[in-house]
């Protein structure tokens, strides 16, 4: 059926000329990898079994009866208005197909809502528009944004064919062991946003102030991604979710690489101009391009331009301050590491795509001093 | 007793049929229920362009990967916009219109029961509607956040809040309004012979519809004043640092929401229960039952909101509470769509253009309640929610299904209306261009959806490219073939193909509706006296 569809489908395209009919498209819900995922894809073909058999014979009646039963052929029109019989026929016979769908689906429901007896648990927090993970009680906490290059090539409008799962990749994925029963606790801290892997078999919103529950069990290593599902704002469509699924050994060995990464110092040595602007081009386009836009002109009556910014020209004290405790309207930014800040406000001041040109360049150890007097 | 006052009203007169105001304005002024109703239709009528000219941003961003031609908070603004507007502008007026014009000619009443209320609703929809779309020129642009004004995002709208906000007031005091009068108009103005149950379908949806938006429309303009207070007032209904709950918002809302989706398939259902008998010579199959499944989705209406916030988080109970009460709702609609095919079968069928688009509504509405029935399954909908599996659903219950019967109530009543035939050929065509157009443009996005693209975003993955091609080059057809509805609308004003059309128009068409028994076209005052006898087919 699936192969019948696909054929069809590349026939359809093929007439259209589409250059892209080869691309990796498909009709119908994947199965995914865990066995939930897999009861809800069967309750899928199920009710869709359903549907498709009460559809035939209810279109394949009128269109028998659109044939035969028309004027032109010279049908002369019965006058019959009711038949209680056959009324009652065609309640009771829909009230007994969806009592029959209803236990499938409430066993499957109350499978997906066992969150008891994980074996770890994940704080999955949504943000404009990033997810954050924190692994409870491992002690791994970090960020996972869009992905440099599918960042920029939205941004500056080019061609996204050849970009590697563009919109569908993050800087960091969200590492996971199989076999696990893993507990998600969903929230945010702005607005609603919605966490969805389509291979895990559902999604859950990420609700300010209030904490949802979730769990799955991966069977297959691989890669999965997803996306944000709930509209959050102008963002919403690029801040996409990726899950690495890795056996046990792996992601023992990814916990302690990634502890020891964490808790590194930053390295505050002098850098060059040219390493500074390319270090804070990379800071400005995971965390200010979403508001500040990426030739730094905002968002009129929302977001002010750093293009011109009395503030972003002026000097370099005040505008250290003002990053790091952030406002009523911007967000702080005091985790940004010192070498962080100090690449992405030399670049700010100085990159010609944002139009300015104060022509310093600010040192990560020029930072230390102004954040320990604040 | 009001039918009885009218007539004393008029016997001041020796001639009834006093005319129209001179000039333009008799359309400032009128009472007339069929002067409001053609205002009413004529401004649904040019909302759908403005609706429909958003959904073309849309598609036309949609067409390839990558962001091409909008900036995303303006494209989030188009989705809410595109939605608003053909909700509360062009579906809701267009029925309030029809209603308007069809109501008192089915019922045999001389007019609305308020005829000057009447007028105040009608402008107060126009100027809800230039308030809302005036958002689109304000600071911080139109509001972004869906139409269904999830807070917290809703609160991030910048100078356009309050406005939208008012603008959802004056709509929903138009809507009480209008509903406000269809309802004492049906209770009160009836000929003498037509008991309810005697009543045409057309009538017996927009009672209950009346009701509906009766119910329903001061809930949503609470919840909206509650996004007000808490954002100008410092009150925290929604917020959860004061004690509020951003997902209370969603239970008020699709309290409001749900019933408003009958609100407008509801009377759809009638006008397809109006035409098909005439073009099938053949009386409604299973009146009683038509009007006892209608009553029944209107109750259910109000029992299964929170099958849109399955993944909201809500307690099992509550999840598999309302996944009952949805897949309920499919017993009343199947009744519907077999008694519409009973209807159908052992009828002389002609296939006329509305005879056509009712014939394509029975079939997509079916489409769209599968797709429905499918999303009624709670753990099915936790992959479906918020994807484009929906968008196509609700476009496939409220595009080849409402604005479908909208069409088809144009082709079928514009004869009677105007005197004039409309071009037949044109309308054919008009059908079948849009008929396809209309599968070409939603049926692909079933498969986005399934292969897990969201809906709301403004640019997608290589993979979703196919698909979103052929979807946005459906809708571009779709789009420009609504221009010949324009066209046949204009047309048949001026005079159509110039052929004299009888009383009745359609063969036979006495048998099913009062309204076929006045001339065409209906002078300005019709049943100034109630008719005493009313059509055969009326159970």
């Amino acid at each position: 059926m699936k192969k019948t569809k696909q054929l069809f489908a590349s026939a359809t395209l093929a007439s259209l000329g589409l250059q892209s009919a080869h691309a990796d498209y498909t009709l119908n819900l994947m199965q995914g990898v865990t066995k939930v995922s897999n009861d809800v894809y069967d309750l899928h073909m199920l009710i869709l079994w359903v549907c498709v058999i009460i559809g035939i014979a209810v279109f394949g009646t009128m269109f028998y009866s659109m044939y035969h039963h028309r004027k032109s052929r010279g049908h002369k029109a019965a006058n019959f208005h009711e038949n209680t019989t056959v009324e009652i026929i065609w309640t009771i016979i829909p009230t007994i197909i969806l009592v029959a769908m209803a236990i499938p689906a409430t066993k499957t429901m109350i499978e997906l809502d066992g969150v008891q007896n994980s074996d770890m648990s994940i704080k999955v927090t949504g943000k404009q528009w990033y997810w954050d993970y924190e692994y409870l009680g491992a002690g791994v906490h970090f960020e996972s944004h869009l992905d440099a290059v599918s960042e920029r090539v939205h941004r500056d409008g080019s061609d996204p064919h050849g970009v590697p799962h563009y919109l569908l990749n993050v800087d960091r994925p969200l590492v996971v062991p199989v076999g696990k029963k893993i507990r998600f606790v969903f929230t945010s801290v702005d607005v609603i946003h919605s966490w969805w892997v389509p291979d895990l078999g559902w999604k859950k919103d990420a609700n300010p102030g209030f904490i949802n529950e979730a769990w799955t069990q991966v069977d297959k290593a691989g890669t999965y991604r997803g996306q944000c599902t709930e509209l959050c704002g102008r963002d919403h469509g690029f801040m996409p979710i990726v899950v690495v699924a890795m056996e046990q050994p792996d992601y023992d060995n990814w916990v302690k690489i990634t502890l020891e990464k964490q808790n590194e110092k930053p390295d505050l040595s002098d850098l060059s101009r040219e390493q500074l602007m390319a270090n804070g081009a990379a800071v400005y386009l995971k965390n200010c391009v979403s508001c500040h836009q990426i030739d730094g002109v905002g968002a009129p009556g929302d977001y002010p331009a750093l293009r011109g910014s009395a503030k972003v020209n002026a000097g370099i004290d005040p505008l250290i301050g003002f990053v790091q405790a952030g406002t009523s309207k911007m967000p702080s930014f005091a985790k940004l590491k010192d070498n962080e800040l100090a690449a992405v406000l030399t670049y700010i001041r100085n990159a010609p795509e944002l139009g300015n040109k104060v022509g310093d360049e600010i040192q990560p150890k020029a930072i230390t001093p102004v954040y320990d007097d604040e | 007793m009001s039918v009885v006052t009218a007539e004393h009203g008029h016997d001041h007169h020796d001639d009834h049929a006093h005319g129209p105001e001179k000039g333009w304005l008799r359309w400032i002024v009128t009472t007339n229920h069929k002067d409001i109703g053609t205002l009413y239709l004529f401004f649904a009528l040019a909302m759908f362009f403005v609706g429909g000219t958003m959904a073309m941003i849309i598609r036309a961003e949609l067409f390839e990967p990558g962001m091409q031609f909008v900036d995303p908070k303006f494209f989030n603004s188009m989705t809410t916009m595109h939605a608003l507007v053909m909700i509360f502008g062009a579906v809701m007026p267009a029925f309030v219109g029809l209603a308007n014009w069809m109501v008192p000619m089915m019922i045999g009443a001389p007019d609305m029961a308020l005829p000057r209320m009447n007028n105040m609703s009608f402008w107060l929809l126009v100027a809800g509607i230039l308030l809302l779309a005036s958002t689109l020129f304000m600071e911080g642009g139109a509001p972004a956040g869906g139409w269904t004004l999830y807070p917290p995002l809703v609160l991030q709208t910048g100078k356009a809040l309050p406005f939208a906000i008012f603008s959802v007031h004056l709509l929903g005091i138009s809507s009480i309004l209008g509903a406000i009068n269809i309802v004492a108009t049906i209770l009160n103005m009836r000929a003498p012979a037509m008991s309810l149950m005697k009543m045409p379908m057309f009538v017996w949806t927009w009672l209950i519809t009346g009701f509906l938006l009766i119910a329903i429309m001061p809930v949503f303009a609470g919840a909206v004043t509650m996004l007000l207070t808490d954002k100008f007032f410092h009150t925290s209904f929604f917020d959860a640092a004061g004690g509020g709950d951003p997902v209370l918002y969603q239970h008020i809302f699709w309290f409001f929401g749900h019933p408003e989706v009958y609100v407008m398939i509801l009377p759809t259902f009638g006008v397809a229960s109006t035409i098909i008998p005439v073009f099938a010579r053949k009386p409604l199959f299973g009146y009683s039952s038509m009007v006892y499944a209608t009553a029944a989705i209107a109750f259910l209406a109000f029992v299964v909101w929170a099958h849109h916030m399955f993944t909201v988080g809500m307690p099992i109970s509550g999840e598999l509470y309302f996944m009952y009460a949805t897949m309920l709702i499919a017993v009343p609609t199947g009744v519907k769509i077999f008694n519409w095919t009973a209807t159908m079968w052992k009828g002389a069928m002609t296939f006329e253009t509305p005879m056509l688009f009712s014939i394509a509504f029975v079939v997509l509405f079916t489409l769209g309640g599968f797709t429905g029935l499918m999303m009624s399954i709670a753990p099915a909908d936790f992959q479906y929610h918020d994807t484009y599996f929906i968008v196509a659903h609700f476009h496939y219950t409220l595009v080849p299904a409402s604005i479908f019967m909208l069409m088809g109530a144009g082709y079928y009543w514009l004869p009677k209306w105007t005197g004039h035939m409309y071009n037949e050929k044109v309308g054919q065509l008009h059908f079948w261009l849009s008929a396809i157009s209309v599968n070409i443009l939603f049926f692909p996005q079933h498969f986005l959806g399934l292969a897990g693209m969201p809906r709301r975003i403004p640019d997608y993955a290589i993979q979703f490219s196919d698909w979103n091609m052929i979807s946005s080059i459906g809708g571009f057809i779709f789009g420009a073939s609504q221009l010949l509805f324009l066209w046949v609308v204009i047309d048949t004003i001026k005079g159509g193909t110039g052929e004299k059309v009888t009383d009745e128009v359609w063969e036979d068409a006495h048998k099913h509706g009062l309204e076929w028994t006045l001339p065409s076209p209906v002078p300005y005052h019709t049943f100034s006296t109630p008719p005493t006898m009313i059509p055969s087919d009326h159970r």
